[in-house]
């Protein structure tokens, strides 16, 4: 049995359906995610499991208990507001014994359980200091502290790192894992940010108007997206209209408008006819010098018409001959060379029959 | 370009002064030295005819002091006084508190509408409202009683305990008490734990601006209190309207703005230690 089960929630304000009939299972001991743009729905999914928020149909339940009748201060769920809402008029420690004192712990208890989440999340050092004393940093590390010190069985993040700078939120990220890693919590966590989602979760609930789009482990969202909206909301993506020609079990055959015959992976329920599109990831395609290609099955000539130069990377924006503007990426592993092709330069994007996936919708 | 930081600094200097030397002015005028001849004047004789004898003739004196010291009405009055004070803040924050909590809780649009009526009663003329609780209380026979003064106090001063704590309460993030609500705490804890320290600085300057005016105020007890309901307010008018005996009316209302002081520095010690919001 999973801790949390949701089964078949809608959730209505008004005219609008904010959740769509969404059901789910979190695993004890995950790290799941639910991702989407501003206003798909992912808040009022957390603030229904907080209690915050009553479904109009379907249910959820906590290790197989319906939630429906318990207010949010008796759910075992703690929730690390996007704010972090730490209490102004407490130190450091008074608000991180603060659900220990409403769970009427003793006070040793109180004392040496917030002594070691403290050390947790290394602020030993900030037990007597205001949070208007604290660096952003640091209060999400109170927020997170605040939230685990009485093991909840369930810790639901909502943005926790939205407010922090783009360094901070990567150290924050590494520092998520571990402390999910070590203290065991399950954790939901809600975001609009794909690559944070990538990096931190197990599992992944994409998310867009209400609805779950693709529920899936990260590697699978990123590769074998099921919809356009996840191929296209997820990391960057060649979007090439195209027909099936052709299905069989080691590949289709397609013919996309502007390029002519491709090959792509075989898709079970694509027939002869079956329209749809090509989702191709940048690293998946090749960018040579002219006529300098290797030979793989799809390959068509272009133009530089752009880059974007990342340190790591390049991103090239090619139009292809026929008129198709693809990205492709290169990395820049080559020493003392910084990019390969300049504005302009005419240039072979290729890519590999098993590459990118065809979505029939 | 570099600025010169000594021509920013003079007229940034000059700019503070001309804005703060007219208010200081006026106050120095209009309340330190009144204040001082106040205090002055209590160390004189009384003139015969009221006003204060030639400091020529008679010199200073302790006589008014010591009339104070001497017996024990006054301390009783002055007691009194706070007693009196104390139970209207007490009465004024037990109405105000529920009723701002109300207010900021109520749409926005409401919210303006209900904080307009707390201050309408500003409209109409003191007195008149005072005589109006004579009509209402004199059928209730509670007209020249202690319940009466007691009722005309809260009544009066009600808005100043309201508006501080509205003010107050009106800033908290109502994110805290759900918080507080995710964490296990309930309706009481949350109150408790969360509402209630963080409106303190609230609650406090709210009893000051109720406390201070009701220990000086003698309009209130004069109409609607019984003989025996005489308060510090009163007494001090009397000595320098009734008895002529200035002196004695200025070393009392010193006494009580020196007990306010004391009660406004407790309260401002208070506000320090709590309220780091």
């Amino acid at each position: 049995m999973a801790l949390l089960e949701i089964r078949s929630i809608t959730r209505r304000f008004g005219k609008l359906e904010a959740v769509k009939n969404v059901s789910l299972d979190v695993e004890s001991g995950e790290f799941f995610t639910l991702l989407g743009p501003s206003g798909c729905g992912k808040t009022t999914i957390l603030r229904m499991i907080a209690g915050f928020d009553q479904p109009d149909e379907g249910g959820l339940y906590l290790d197989g208990q319906p939630l429906a009748d318990i207010p949010p201060e008796r759910r075992p769920v703690h929730t690390v507001f996007q704010s972090y809402a730490l209490f102004p008029h407490l130190t450091v420690s008074g608000n991180i014994a603060f659900p220990l004192e409403m769970a009427g712990r003793s006070r040793d208890e109180i004392r040496r359980r917030t002594g070691e989440v403290l050390a947790l999340v290394h602020l030993e050092d900030k037990g007597d200091a205001f949070p208007h004393e604290l660096s952003g940093g640091q209060k999400q590390r109170v927020a997170l502290a605040r939230g685990l010190v009485n093991k909840p069985r369930l810790l639901l993040l909502d943005e926790p790192l939205g407010a922090l700078d783009a360094k901070l939120r990567e150290r924050m990220q590494g520092e998520l894992i571990a402390l999910q890693r070590e203290v065991g919590v399950t954790f939901v966590f809600v975001t609009h940010a794909q690559q944070e989602a990538l990096a931190l979760s197990h599992r992944i609930g994409v998310m867009n108007e209400g609805r779950i789009e693709q529920l899936d482990v990260p590697e699978a969202l990123y590769c074998t997206p099921k919809s356009r909206f996840v191929a296209d909301f997820i990391g960057t993506i060649n979007l090439i209209s195209a027909e099936v020609l052709d299905a069989s079990r080691h590949g289709l055959r397609l013919d996309a408008a502007s390029l002519g015959e491709i090959t792509a992976p075989p898709l079970a329920q694509a027939v002869a006819g079956t329209r749809g599109t090509l989702a191709i990831r940048p690293e998946h395609l090749r960018i040579s010098a002219y006529a300098k290609h290797i030979g793989l099955k799809n390959h068509f000539s272009g133009t530089v018409g752009e880059y974007l130069y990342r340190g790591d990377v390049t991103v090239y924006r090619v139009r292809l001959d026929n008129g198709l503007l693809l990205e492709a990426l290169a990395t820049n592993a080559g020493p003392g060379r910084a990019r390969f092709h300049e504005i302009g330069d005419r240039v072979s994007v290729e890519w590999r029959h098993d590459a990118g996936v065809f979505l029939d919708h | 370009m570099p600025v010169s930081s000594s021509t920013t600094d003079r007229s940034a200097r000059l700019t503070r002064w001309l804005v703060t030397a007219p208010p200081a002015g006026f106050l120095v005028v209009f309340f330190l030295i009144p204040a001082l001849i106040m205090a002055g004047a209590s160390f004189r004789e009384p003139g015969e005819f009221g006003g204060l004898a030639p400091l020529a003739e008679s010199g200073t004196s302790l006589e008014a002091y010591r009339f104070i010291l001497d017996d024990v009405i006054y301390a009783w009055i002055l007691a009194k006084s706070f007693a009196v004070a104390g139970l209207t803040t007490v009465i004024c924050l037990l109405l105000a508190y529920p009723l701002a909590i109300l207010i900021v809780r109520s749409p926005k649009r409401q919210r303006d509408l209900f904080v307009l009526l707390v201050i309408l009663p500003f409209a109409s003329n003191f007195l008149i409202r005072i005589y109006a609780w004579m009509i209402i209380l004199g059928p209730l026979d509670l007209l020249y009683s202690p319940v009466a003064v007691i009722v005309g106090m809260v009544y009066v001063h009600l808005p100043f305990m309201i508006l501080p704590l509205y003010t107050n309460l009106e800033k908290h993030d109502p994110a805290l008490l759900e918080a507080a609500q995710d964490l296990g705490a309930g309706r009481w804890a949350r109150f408790w734990r969360v509402t209630w320290p963080l409106s303190l600085p609230g609650v406090l300057s709210g009893s000051a601006l109720v406390f201070i005016p009701v220990l000086g105020m003698f309009a209130v007890p004069e109409l609607l209190g019984g003989t025996g309901d005489l308060l510090m307010g009163n007494l001090i008018k009397e000595q320098f309207l009734d008895n002529r005996d200035w002196p004695l009316g200025a070393a009392l209302s010193l006494v009580l703005t020196l007990a306010v002081l004391a009660v406004a520095g407790l309260s401002a010690v208070l506000t320090r230690n709590r309220g780091q919001t």
